[in-house]
Formats: C-alpha cells, structure tokens, sequence
C-alpha cells in the first residue's frame, strides 16, 4: 500500500548531492569559460568624462574590455520596466554600463573579459574612469526635499505617488475618543545569500544556440530578455538555473547587468563567458530592501479598538526602480495584518536616492508594514493601560467573516482579501506556546537578580501564491519512472522533495520514482519565478494538476487493456489494478510503453506497442483524435488571486542594564500555512526567517554615509548573524487550508521574517520601558535612547 | 593608476595530498588555496561565500585542522594534506555519518555553506566527541548560514555526535560503511 | 576579491629571511596570514613580495622558561591558547584566545603576527602591553628587543621596522598574588568587540594593592590605564560596586563607527572595565587560595 505522502516529512532528494559536494552552482560551471570583471563606480553621483582602457589591454590573458561605447544599439538602451504600474510616471532604469552618469557606489562602468578572474580584476584596476563627482541624495528626507536631484529631468525624486482608501480614516480619526500620531523608521537590510549572483553563457556555433546558466529565481523571464536585448529569436535561448546558494528576492530581479553582458560577449568572442559576482560587489550592486520611514495616524476607543489609520509612507527605492512599486504596494496592503479596519488610508512616495536600488528581499515590504501596524498595536495597549493581547484581540478578524474583502488592491492588481485563517486561536495557542500569561512572574524574579526581562508579540497575514500563473508537466517513462518538470528554478526551498510528494499522492507511485526537475527552459518553457511564497502554491497545484491528468489517461489506457471500468481500477505502488482484484494490474511503465504506438521495437519493452504485436482494432487511428502519444500531461494553476497564511510570533528577551545588549531568551511562533505538504521543510523555512528578522531587527543594517558610500559593505561589518545570535525557536501549525486551490496550500517561504523588528522592539520596549520607534536597534542605539529617557 | 606593463606572473608548483590522493598544479603565488581546489582541481565542493574569511563555506581541513581556504594561498601549504568534502562520503558514495545527519535534521536548504558547515563539525567532532548543546552551538558559530536558521545544523551536529559515539571513527576521515573491506 | 600579483619568498632559515627582507622593498612577511590575505583579496595591500615564514624551522617555539612564556613567530592563537602549561602560570593569554576571532582563523593565525600587525580592535596587542615583556625582531643590521610599551606606535603601525623580522614575543608569567581578566562586548561571536578591557589586578592580604587595564576598540592604542587610585584598598572579595568608569571615561577616546557611537563606547569601557577588575580581583583571590605561586 502506497503511504500518503502529502504532510509527511519525507528526506529531501536534494541532500545526498549537496553534501557530498556534488551541487553544480554557478561557479561550477564552466571552468573553461573566460571570466569577467566589472569595473563599478566608486561615487555615489558622477558624471563620467573619460574612460581609458589602454592600461587593461596590457595585461597578458585580457580578452576584451567593453564600455557602453561598445555595445550594440539594443544593449545601449535602459533595462526594462519589470512591473509598470500607472501610478509609476517617472521610472527611470540603468544601462548595462554607464552611459555618461552613475547613480550609485557600484553601479557598472566597464567590464573585462580575460582568461581568469585574477587577471580580469588586474585589468579592471588598470581602466581609468575620469568622474565628475555631484552632491549624492542619501535618506528619505534629503530625498523628499527635493532640493538635490538623482536625476535631473525628475523633480522631487518623485517616481510614484500612490494612495489607497476604504472608508474615511481622517473623519473616524478626527472622531475617534483617542488619537496618536508617531513615525516610524526601518533600516535597509539585504537578501544577502551565500551564492552571490553569477551567471555563464556559452554560444554553440554549430546548433546557432545561446545557454545561458543564471542564478536566477526566473529563469523563463532570463531567457526571453536575453532573447530581446540579444535580438534573438526565442527558440535560439535557453536558460538554466543551476542549484542556487539562496535567494530571497535579490534573484528574482532581471536582467542584471551582467545577465545582457556575458551571453552578449560569450557569443561576440565565441566562446563560454562568466561572471561570478564577489561578496564586496554583491553589497554594492546587488539590490537591497526595507529602508522606509512610516508615519502614523490612529484614532481608537477606549476598549483598544481602531476606528481610523491613516498612514503615510517614504519609500528610498535607490537609484533605479526596474521592479516597480511592489515593494511599498505589499506594505500599503499587508500592513494591515489580522485586523478588521474599515477606515484606511494609506499614502507612498516611492523616492530616488544615489544608493543601490531596492526590490524585494523575503519578506517584500511586509516587515515595515508589520512593524507599522505591531507598533501601533503596543502604543494604544500603552496609552488604555491594557494588555497588548488583549488589544490585538480586540481588533482581530474572526473566522466567520472569511473570505475578507478589505476592498484595496493587492501587489498582483487583484482584490485584496483573505481566503482563510482563524486568527483568535492562533493567538491562543501563541500565549500558551509562550507562556505569555506566565511572564510577570518571570521578569519579577529576574528583576530580584537585579536582570531586566521583556515580552512581545508580533502578528501578521501574508499573500501567498501570486499569480499569474504556474505550469507542470509530469510523465512515465517506459521504465516506470516519473519525471516532473516545473519552470520556476530553486533556491534551497526543497522543491524537489515537495513537489515528488504531490506526485506520488496523485499517481500512486512510490516517491523514489520520481524526479522533479526545476528551472530548466529546455524542459519547461512556460514559467513566472520563485518569488512571493508561491512556489508551493502555484507550482504545487499545477503539477497536482498536470499528474492527475495522467492519472486519467493511465485508468483509461488501462481500462481498455483490461478491460474494466476506470471506476473500478485503481493507482496502487506504481500499478493500475482492479480494485478488490489486486493480482489484476498492469505497472504503469507497461501502460506508458502501451500509450506511445510504435514501428520500431528499441528494446524489449517496446515490442508490445510496435504495429504487428497486438491486433488490436482498425477502425480509428493509433493515435485517436485528441489523444496524444505518451503517458504525460501538462497543467497549468492560475488563480483567481492570492491565498493568505499567517502567523504570530512571540520573543521573551533580556537586557543588560549596563551594556544595553539584548539577549532572546525565548522565541515562539504560529504559523497557518494550510496544508503541510512537508512539515519538515515548512519549519525549516520558518526557522530561516526567524534568523533573518532577528538579523534585520538586532544586527544587519545599510550603513551609507552622506557621501553615498556604504561604509559595512563586507561581512566583518554587515552583521549576518552566527549560530551563537540565533535563538531557539519553539514551532506550532495551526492548518486552516485555503480554499483556493486543490491542495489546500498557503505559502510558507518568507513568513518568519515578517514579524521579527516588530516583535523584538515590543519586547525591549517592554524590557526597559523606552519607546521603540525604529530597527533595527543596536546596544549603542539603545543605550542612546535610554540615556535620552533618562533625561527628560 | 598603473601605466607601465605588467611582468609576466612567476609560476609555483604545488603538491598537495588532497582527500588522500596527491596532485599537482603550477599556479601563481597569489593562487588561494580555495581557487586552486576548485578550479585547477575541479573540486567545486569547497565553496566560496565571501573571500574575507567571515562566512566559513570554504573551510577545509589542513593536515587534519579546519582553515579558511580563501584565507590561505596555496603554494604556502604545498607539501600538505588537505580534506574537502569530497573526500568524506564513502567510494560509493554512501553518506559520511555527518553528512547523513544534516540530511536527517534538515541541517541544509541551498546547500551552498553546506561543506563549510560539514569540515568544521567533522573536524569539532574529532576533538570532542560528546558535545553539550552549548559546545556544538560555540562551535559552529563561525560559519554563516542564511537559509536555515542554524536550528537543523545544530541538532544534526548532536546527532552526528551521538552516532559517532563510541564507535572509534575519526570523522575527518573518508566513510567506510560497515562490511566494507 | 583577489590578491594583486606579488613575488614569493618561502626562505628555509632566518637568515635568508632577513637577506630578502633587507633586499626587497615592498616585502611583508606572511605568517598565519589571517589578517594579511582579506587585505590582498581586497587589494587594501599590494605588497610587491611576500616572504613565508612557514618554512623556516625553529619559530615554533612555545616553553615556559626563566618567568616568561616564549611564543615563536610561528605559533598560532590555537596552539597558544590550548597549552595548559602557559594557561596555568599566565592565564591572561588563554582568555583574551578565547576571544579572538573564530576557532577556524586561530588555527592559522599567529600571535606574534596579530601583535606585529597592532590592529587596534585585536585583543592580543592589548594583552603584550599590559603584561609587559618584549619582542624580539632581528634584521641584517642585527638582532633586538622591543619592550612591550613601545611595540605599537598607533593604529596597524609597529615599531618592527620593515626589514625586520619578528622572531619571539616573550611575555612574562603572572606575579603571585595578581589575577587577570579580559573581557569585552562584541556585536556578534567572533567579531571584533566594541570595546574590550584587558585588567591585571594585585592583591595583597585580600585587598587590592593595584589595578592596571588596556583597552581595545576605543581609541587608546596600547596605552596602560592604572585603576589603582580607583580601587587601591578595596575588599578583593567585595567589589560589587566599583566606580572605575570616572577613570576610564577621562582615559579613552573612543570614536564613532558603524557599529556604535563614541559615548556609547565610552560608557561601555567603563562598564567593562568595572566588570573586568572584579574577575581579575576574584581571580587573583582564586589562585592564590588554589596556592598557586
């Protein structure tokens, strides 16, 4: 009896590979290839007078030195718009090497091609770059004062202005028996994978074919911008995403740069070109997010209800916007969190800075929105003198008013409204997981040890699943064995393992048997990325879909074979068998050897399908009308909108009184992505996040000074956390599936690092009784701010 | 800005016994050892995150010792011993029991810091065989991971430890499975 | 982020070294190299040559004899750390180990290589200044000690002139009745601390007869701070308050950072500093009522 697959943790298939040492990331490949260097920008904002490459050229094992003077008329214009929006009027995207001005420390000047990386960097060191330095915009105030420009044909900095509203915030507000009025600041952080970004392109002159190898979370859209900017025909690219050493949204960004410029010379000097970013370039080249300063406006009863939020955000997008207004849209919406607020208004200035340029990192604006609406939820439970849970409570949405139409539109231009969710036992069992009720009772003893404890709460609701769409193709083999392909590419997340789940449910095949390929445009062609925790979602469900198709052409093949009624056959280890009959049945390899008519018997298992082994009938074609050879099928999942997980974490800390330095005693979340179809997977998803919200909250930050320079561009100074600031993290699901989709999922992947900044500050708020209004917060920062209380 | 011609790189050679075999490469000086195993040697295990011996990917065991490889240049250890990950999983290619661990507690997602994360604990386990939480936490808090919370690296670690226990192996050495000549 | 071209010198005795060192300009010896390679991979340094000391037999002493701890220029923080027999009569050098960088990076790291390269963040010059004792460094003009106070003259510059190579630290063992601490607050394990306190402490018929601290990350380069004033007398056994910050806030000049602003690091030194004389005081009480002599 085959075991049901979905909801176990099943080892992930990736594992033996990766730990031996077999992985083939993108500097695996190609040892062969010519390898680049970029020459970056070392100012913040310069017009660029001069370039001589002459001292480059001397160097032995050069191959080529390319400026924006060199490229072809295609490649000399912008990189596109990813995501135009309407309210997007002034959008401004870079060149693949300056043309004329840079906007950002890092942004690409010239580029080297030679016979390894050693040489290509002596060569870039070589290239003289005459720069006209002008004032760097750095901050959102600067910024927003348009009194110095990023670009001078955009006043204001301005590149969108975006307003959203349901009800009449400013009327409830003005109205409401209680008011406050604060702001809020979020640091920049970054997705900061271990793999930086990088990718290989080889030109096969004989089949006039270009692959490119990106590390990318799309490989599909790689493919077709390659396609266009090269001017190729579509049919002449193909992309492959090799294993990638993490994502988290800086991947999903394209083309970069380098992505136009490797395939571009690869093919231009016939021969394999690469391009492996190096970590002090990824900080400065490789998007950021977060950076945004929040203003808030709230009126409540005096039970802790919200009657108005009116909220206006300052969005820094860096120098460039290629991904558009996703990220501030995401926070705009998702701000809102588990709460039934009927009167909002939310207000974005997406703004220009000379600083590198920001797009989605785990998480995608919803950090700064939870953060805004957490912090929101501590002051009214401060100014009512009530417990914070209490206050949230009080405002959550029940289980019976799902599905919620707030009547705002969400990142995907669809409704924003949750599907599912019971968000009042999530907040139970977080009290329970995190003893929350016990607490005065802890910190009273520590404060007789003279030790200073705090407790917060954070919650959040997250789109998951956007669309448009995803595809899947499944298909026995002759052998028996199921191959599944889906376009999306892997960064880590365990796709592989997952979706063989699904298809071992679905067909009724041993897991073993099958093998889930990702990212790969030769064996999926029709793809959107791994972005926005939709990879399960959408993935999941279309290759659901695609191998329930087989499943229907396997019954029906076998239902003629055997002559039974498909009613009463079923998929059992890997055969169709007749239900009560189990001696009766027929592998599913034999089934696809049988779908496939043939003249030529290639091996002995294929005798049975070639034209003289059966008599089988006459009178229709082997093939029949709508039928196709093979037992595969193709699906595709596009929903109506976006599904919701959600969640609520719970962080227990301690201060020194002394040094201001936070520990985290005690971290617990709950989570609800629907369907599990991995718990293993799911909580080591969650426990990623947590580490990440903790970095973003405790340690990693931007540190650009005036002058646009970042001044902790290395991990010595942007502070990753280690194991030894990772705190032990206590896990509860609770399963509420969405119905939206067949399996019931919700997506899992950027959760834990959602409610992180905002459950910290309520804890060290709570700990030393100072207001937390920005994050992330050092000992210094703190310190600062408890001698400033001390003070007044 | 250097004008004047570069002189053509002096050539070294180095001989190092990698995973118990020895080869050979002539490389410049500045070669460090992290790219000479991975691209004179094609041993692409050893991974490179951050080339200012922060991250940790790319630690390896030098004559038996965990080292930063993008931290050492390869013509200065020439005449050593050097274990990669390659060299840990049996001939067929059976798990090494830490490397089964990690799979068992889900000690890796990307897998990218992975062999840094592996050399070490491998090495750690050698010195301590029977490891508190607070040691193997310590331990393992020079590597950077972003994927998977360290939760899973943690327990595989412990894990690792407990199977290890008693039976006299040395982790650092290649995984002979049970039966096996 | 790859090293610049350089020659390679792996010279087989001191002598060779001392010829290629008076010989090149632009040479700079490589040891563990853990402070000098991130600098190549990031071209901060371009050294025309470099001279590898790995080679050359007899710099790896590390004995205990006539009162000090002799530490050859190639032994690394990790050998240096795990040797009982220095832990046990100059326990300071264990401790400040312990903090440094990460296991991985002490395994090839040397001590006498972090104190030659007088990076004012690393615990280990601190160390040598407060303990005393010298550096030997020899050059083809002849051989010569360097007295731990005038071993860093500011920030990444020692007084190891550069034709000279560093051949011996020598740091003498602990005096009876007298305990150490080093203690210090980093952002995260491993990294280089915010600040940092290095505290010898004398005790004498349990109290205090004397007090001396060096500081890292705040400013003060090698320079001693004597506590005495401050804590002369005082119960070695009752220290839970000790006002030490006065001193050390008109001591150090810390500067603004990254990683945290200069009031914030000067609270912090003297925070640390009060922590530190206490440990030092309790362990001074400690091995002298373990009978240590």
């Amino acid at each position: 009896m085959t075991t049901r697959m979905l909801g176990a943790p099943v080892l992930r298939t990736e594992d033996p590979r990766l730990l031996r040492g077999e992985g083939r990331y993108l500097d695996d490949l190609g040892q062969g290839a010519y390898e680049v260097a970029i020459v970056r920008s070392p100012h913040a904002h310069a017009r660029v007078l001069d370039i001589d490459v002459t001292g480059a050229l001397d160097v032995d094992g050069v191959v080529a030195v390319y400026t924006y003077e060199d490229l072809p008329p295609r490649l000399r214009e912008r990189l596109p718009v990813l995501i135009p929006h309407p309210a997007l009027t002034a959008a401004r995207t870079q060149h693949v090497l300056a043309a004329g001005e840079v906007n950002h420390v890092g942004e690409a000047v010239a580029m080297v091609v030679a016979r390894d990386r050693y040489l290509a960097e002596d060569a870039a060191n070589r290239i003289h770059v005459a720069y006209e330095p002008l004032p760097a915009v750095v901050g959102h105030e600067r910024a927003a004062s348009g009194q110095l420009l990023v670009h001078d044909d955009i006043p204001g900095n301005l590149a969108a202005t975006l307003t959203q509203e349901i009800g009449d915030a400013p009327g409830r507000i003005a109205a409401a028996p209680n008011r406050l009025t604060f702001r809020l600041d979020i640091d920049r952080s970054a997705s900061t994978p271990m793999e930086t970004r990088g990718v290989h392109a080889r030109w096969d002159a004989d089949d006039q074919r270009l692959r490119v190898h990106s590390s990318t979370q799309t490989p599909t859209s790689v493919r077709a911008v390659v396609a266009s900017y090269l001017e190729l025909p579509l049919a002449q690219v193909e992309c492959v995403a090799p294993d990638i050493g993490g994502g988290f949204g800086v991947k999903i960004v394209h083309p970069w740069p380098e992505e136009l410029l490797v395939p571009w010379a690869a093919r231009l000097l016939g021969h394999e070109v690469k391009f492996t970013e190096d970590r002090r370039e990824h900080f400065i080249s490789a998007n950021h997010e977060r950076g945004q300063v929040q203003f808030i406006d709230v009126g409540f009863d005096d039970d802790g209800r919200i009657l108005g939020l009116d909220v206006r955000l300052l969005h820094d997008h860096g120098a460039y916007i290629p991904y558009g207004l996703i990220v501030p849209i995401i926070t705009s919406t998702q701000l809102l969190g588990p709460y039934r607020i009927t009167d909002y208004r939310v207000r974005f200035d997406s703004l220009y800075t000379n600083t590198v340029p920001v797009s989605p990192y785990r998480g995608a604006g919803r950090p700064q929105g939870c953060f805004a609406m957490e912090r929101t939820m501590d002051r009214i439970a401060r100014h009512l003198g009530l417990d914070r849970t209490l206050v949230r409570e009080r405002n959550l949405i029940r289980p019976d008013e799902m599905p919620y139409d707030f009547g705002l539109t969400f990142q995907d231009g669809r409704p924003y409204a949750y599907d599912s969710g019971d968000f009042p036992a999530s907040l139970a069992k977080l009290r329970e997981l995190a003893d929350w009720d016990g607490f005065p009772a802890r910190r009273a003893a520590a404060e007789a040890a003279g030790r200073l404890l705090g407790i917060g709460m954070a919650a959040y609701v997250e789109g998951t699943g956007v669309g448009p769409y995803e595809g899947g193709h499944v298909q026995v083999e002759t052998t028996g064995k199921v191959k599944v392909a889906t376009g999306l590419s892997t960064q880590g997340q365990g796709h592989r393992t997952a979706f063989a789940q699904v298809v071992a449910d679905a067909l009724g095949v041993p897991f073993e048997d099958v093998e889930v390929v990702t990212g790969d445009t030769r064996r999926f062609a029709y793809a959107v990325g791994t972005f926005a925790s939709r990879a399960a979602v959408m993935s999941g469900n279309a290759i659901h879909l695609a191998a329930l198709k087989v499943r229907e052409k396997a019954l029906r093949i076998a239902s003629e074979a055997l002559e039974v009624d498909v009613e009463d056959l079923e998929l059992v280890d890997g055969h169709v068998r007749v239900v009560g009959s189990p001696a009766t049945s027929i592998p599913l390899g034999v089934l696809a050897t049988m779908s496939n008519p043939l003249r030529y018997a290639f091996d002995a298992s294929a005798r049975i399908a070639t034209q003289f082994a059966s008599p089988g009938t006459t009178d229709r074609p082997p093939v029949a009308a709508g039928e196709s050879p093979g037992l595969e099928g193709t699906d595709f999942y596009s929903p109506l909108r976006s599904t919701f997980a959600n969640g609520m974490h719970a962080v227990e800390v301690e201060v020194d009184p002394e040094t201001s330095d936070v520990r985290i005693l005690r971290y617990s979340v709950v989570h609800d992505c629907g369907t599990l179809i991995n718990p293993m997977i799911v909580e080591g998803q969650i426990m990623g996040g947590v580490a990440q919200g903790v970095g973003g909250a405790l340690y990693e930050e931007m540190a650009y000074d005036e002058h646009g320079q970042l001044l902790n561009a290395s991990f010595m100074d942007f502070l990753m956390p280690y194991a030894s600031e990772v705190p032990a993290v206590a896990v509860d699901h609770l399963e509420t599936p969405s119905p939206l989709n067949p399996l019931g999922i919700k997506g899992a992947g950027e959760a834990g690092v959602i409610p992180g900044s905002a459950a910290l500050a309520s804890a060290i708020e709570d700990a030393v009784g100072v207001g937390i209004d920005a994050m992330p917060l050092s000992p210094s920062r703190l310190h600062a701010l408890r001698v400033a209380a001390d003070h007044r | 800005m250097d004008r004047t011609t570069p002189a053509p790189e002096a050539l070294h050679d180095v001989e190092l016994t990698v995973n118990g075999q020895v080869r050979r490469a002539r490389v410049p000086a500045r070669r460090l050892l992290s790219d000479l195993l991975r691209h004179d040697l094609e041993l692409t295990g050893t991974h490179v995150g951050c080339e200012h011996g922060v991250c940790g990917a790319c630690t390896v065991l030098l004559d038996g010792m965990p080292v930063r490889s993008c931290l050492t240049l390869a013509v200065s250890v020439s005449g050593r011993a050097v274990t990669t990950v390659e060299g840990l999983a049996a001939e067929d290619g059976t798990l090494h029991p830490v490397q089964r661990a990690f799979q068992e507690h889900h000690g890796l997602q990307c897998g990218f810091c992975t062999p840094g994360f592996i050399m070490t604990a491998c090495a750690f386990l050698a010195e301590e065989p029977a490891p508190d939480a607070a040691t193997i936490r310590d331990a393992m808090s020079g590597n950077l991971c972003r994927c998977t919370g360290y939760a899973g690296i943690l327990a595989a670690v412990a894990g690792a430890a407990e199977e290890l226990a008693g039976t006299g192996v040395d982790p650092r050495e290649r995984h002979r499975p049970e039966g096996a000549a | 982020m790859k090293p610049p071209p350089f020659a390679y010198h792996a010279p087989r005795s001191v002598e060779e070294a001392l010829t290629l060192l008076a010989a090149l300009d632009g040479a700079k010896v490589l040891a563990g190299g853990q402070s000098l390679v991130p600098l190549l991979n990031m071209r901060l340094a371009e050294p025309a040559a470099l001279i590898d000391i790995g080679r050359i037999p007899g710099l790896d002493v590390l004995e205990v004899a006539d009162g000090h701890v002799r530490i050859g220029a190639g032994v690394t923080h990790e050998r240096l750390r795990r040797d009982d027999a220095v832990a046990a009569v100059q326990p300071l050098l264990r401790r400040a180990l312990d903090l440094v960088a990460h296991p991985v990076i002490r395994n090839r790291g040397t001590t006498v290589g972090s104190v030659v390269h007088a990076d004012p963040a690393a615990e280990m010059p601190a160390v040598v200044a407060l303990l005393g004792g010298t550096l030997e460094v020899a050059s083809v003009r002849g051989r010569r000690s360097i007295e731990a106070a005038d071993l860093v003259r500011g920030p990444l510059e020692s007084d190891v002139a550069p034709d000279e190579l560093a051949l011996e630290l020598r740091v003498p063992v602990a005096a009876p009745g007298t305990g150490s601490a080093f203690v210090e607050l980093s952002r995260r394990h491993g990294d280089y601390a915010l600040a940092g306190v290095a505290t010898e402490v004398a005790v004498d018929g349990g109290r205090i007869v004397g007090a001396r601290a060096t500081f890292i990350g705040v400013g003060t380069g090698t320079a001693v701070l004597d506590l005495s004033p401050a804590v002369a007398g005082r119960d070695a056994a009752d220290l839970d308050v000790v006002d030490v910050a006065a001193a050390v806030a008109g001591f150090v000049e810390p500067q603004d950072d990254v990683h945290a602003d200069a009031a914030y690091r000067r609270h912090l030194a003297g925070v640390l500093a009060g922590r530190a004389v206490r440990a030092a005081a309790a362990d001074a009480l400690a091995r002298a009522g373990a009978g240590v002599r």
